[in-house]
């Protein structure tokens, strides 16, 4: 018998980062298949799109710094993030939207700063917030769900707006865009943003065709696929619940106040709408970008949810998972430097 | 002879005010968005520059050390007042399209800068070769931003260059490249931090290049001896 003495860490946790990105890819699966069942091809058309330019994009970087291209491009991490840049713009966006997105996500964000495990901000929201402040057009047209449209468009007709933006029979996405009774369609959350500018109060706002459950048509089955695709991941343990719980509780928390006390919008409208659950789930648990300690994820989380409500309920633009996920970035050095856990047996507990 | 050329090397390359020294980044990320605006910015500060320079020099053995640095901001205060004054009158445009970046000037600590490091030590000549070069330096890096920004931006360059140069300048608008939309980030203020890193790096990648290019890389190393799991 050979008794073997292997150095420590005797407890693997045999996850790789291929494996941890492919889980938190597969777990995108049903959030992304209810999302073109309700907005059409074109979330799949942006996600093939995605894919290869933050491929092409890598493969590039790593060429130009002398890198090994495959091992790297075969971690998955790039193809999360184009997975993730797909999934956030609109799905009828013209197709140079999401390739500028995804050749700054990974050349400037992610590559710039030393690849993977070096960048300070989150890649997908940073490509997101970029597109969103140079093209606010484009990156705001969403269309709504196909049943509310007024003339139904075929799968020909979408991706021909998206490659040479409008159909073969003449129609813009403008166009498209009008819903059944002739208004242009917003998601919930432009609509309500602008409802509430125009001195409607929220339940006026509310009071609308989309709105038929509790935070619009589409947008929270959307919202509880990626729910569910999330607890696939804590169920996996590929993320922790710190900041998943940490961000809808205090995003909660803080519109339950909001409703009482101000007769602003509801509680599940904010956990159902827009990029609630996404976010909550997939991004701002990036394990680089986010904060590391367990107590610090609480905090980061938790500053997430106020954020988030605040930008949305007080601020210019209609959601705000992006821009709380890249400020909260900013803050994690300093939340991790004041989390530090005791080490077990050095100072004491306080 | 060779004190003007290192003089103009430090201003122009190796000691660049905007891409070594980092100074005068708020006036360089603000007034970039395109190259009108940056030469005007450029030219005026290295008016300031050489004017100060010159000064401070001329006054350097009179003026005593412990208030030497109120002494020189007033000297440059005086520069840029000119210098806004003959703007307002002869290019107007330009003069509010800078808006409260050419009073600005005064706190520029590129000019400051050399007026402490270089004209406070240095003879009036060599002090205004100085100026011209670091103002030729950092004037160069505007306009190569200002560029940069506008053509990504807008997709044309010397846009609206009457107001700096007169009427006839209006032939000088080349556009470059037809967005049907433009790309905002660019001219928004992301896109001069980003321009200016990138210029930086690109410095720093020609500088390495030419370092590796003298300096052979030595191959030869020393025989490793292994001293662990000997049997």
């Amino acid at each position: 018998m050979k008794l073997t003495m292997a150095s420590s860490p005797h407890n693997h946790s045999l996850k790789s980062v291929n494996k941890l990105m492919t889980c938190v890819m597969l777990a995108c699966v049903p959030g992304i298949l209810v999302q073109s069942y309700f907005f059409g091809i074109g979330v799949l058309a942006h996600l093939f799109l995605a894919l290869v330019s933050v491929s092409v994009a890598e493969a590039a970087i790593l060429k130009i710094r002398n890198r090994p291209i495959w091992p790297t491009l075969s971690d998955g991490s790039a193809w999360l993030t184009g997975v993730l840049i797909a999934v956030s713009i609109p799905p009828l966006a013209p197709w140079w939207i999401v390739v500028i997105g995804s050749v700054f996500a990974i050349i400037i964000v992610k590559q710039l700063y030393g690849g993977l495990g070096f960048n300070l901000f989150n890649p997908a929201m940073a490509a997101y917030v970029l597109l969103l402040i140079s093209f606010p057009v484009q990156m705001t047209a969403w269309q709504p769900v196909n049943t509310l449209l007024a003339t139904p468009l075929s799968m020909i007709d979408q991706l021909s707006i998206i490659f040479t933006e409008s159909t073969q029979a003449g129609i813009t996405l403008d166009i498209a865009r009008q819903v059944i009774d002739g208004a242009t369609g917003a998601t919930p959350l432009d609509h309500v943003k602008t409802a509430l500018s125009q001195n409607m109060t929220s339940s006026e706002a509310m009071d609308n065709i989309a709105f038929t459950r509790f935070a619009g048509e589409g947008w929270q089955w959307v919202n509880v696929a990626f729910l569910i695709g999330g607890l696939y991941l804590l169920k996996a343990k590929v993320i922790n619940w710190h900041i998943p719980v940490a961000m809808l509780v205090s995003l909660g928390l803080c519109s339950t106040l909001g409703f009482i006390f101000g007769g602003h919008t509801g509680v599940a409208f904010h956990l159902l709408s827009g990029a609630t659950m996404i976010g909550a789930f997939f991004i701002a648990t990036d394990p680089v970008s986010a904060s590391t300690t367990n107590r610090g994820r609480l905090i980061y989380g938790a500053l997430i949810g106020l954020l988030v409500y605040l930008i949305r309920q007080f601020g210019g633009y209609p959601d705000a998972v992006a821009f709380s996920v890249l400020l909260m970035n900013m803050a994690v050095p300093l939340i991790d430097h004041y989390t530090q856990p005791r080490t077990y047996g050095h100072g004491a507990r306080k | 002879m060779s004190e003007l050329k290192t003089l103009a090397h430090e201003g122009l390359w190796k000691n660049n005010a905007a891409l070594v020294q980092l100074l005068g980044l708020c006036p360089l990320l603000a007034v970039t968005s395109t190259v009108t605006n940056a030469l005007g910015l450029g030219i005026a500060t290295l008016l300031v520059l050489v004017g100060s320079n010159v000064t401070v020099s001329i006054v350097r053995n009179w003026v005593p050390k412990d208030i030497r640095i109120p002494v020189f901001v007033m000297i440059i205060a005086a520069f840029v007042t000119i210098i806004e004054l003959l703007m307002n009158a002869y290019t107007f445009g330009l003069y509010q399209a800078l808006g409260i970046f050419i009073p600005l000037i005064v706190t520029n600590c590129a000019i400051i800068g050399r007026a402490e490091a270089y004209a406070s030590k240095n003879s009036p000549l060599l002090s205004a070769w100085d100026g011209v070069m670091m103002g030729l330096g950092f004037a160069a890096v505007l306009v190569i931003l200002g560029a940069m920004r506008e053509l990504i931006g807008q997709g044309t360059l010397f846009d609206g260059a009457e107001l700096l140069l007169g009427e006839w300048a209006t032939a000088l608008r080349m556009a470059i490249i037809d967005f049907d939309n433009q790309f905002l980030v660019a001219i928004l203020p992301p896109g001069a931090f980003l321009g200016l890193g990138l210029i930086i790096a690109g410095k720093n990648y020609f500088d390495e290049r030419k370092k590796a290019k003298t300096q052979p890389v030595e191959t030869e190393k020393a025989p490793r001896a292994r001293v662990t799991n000997l049997t």
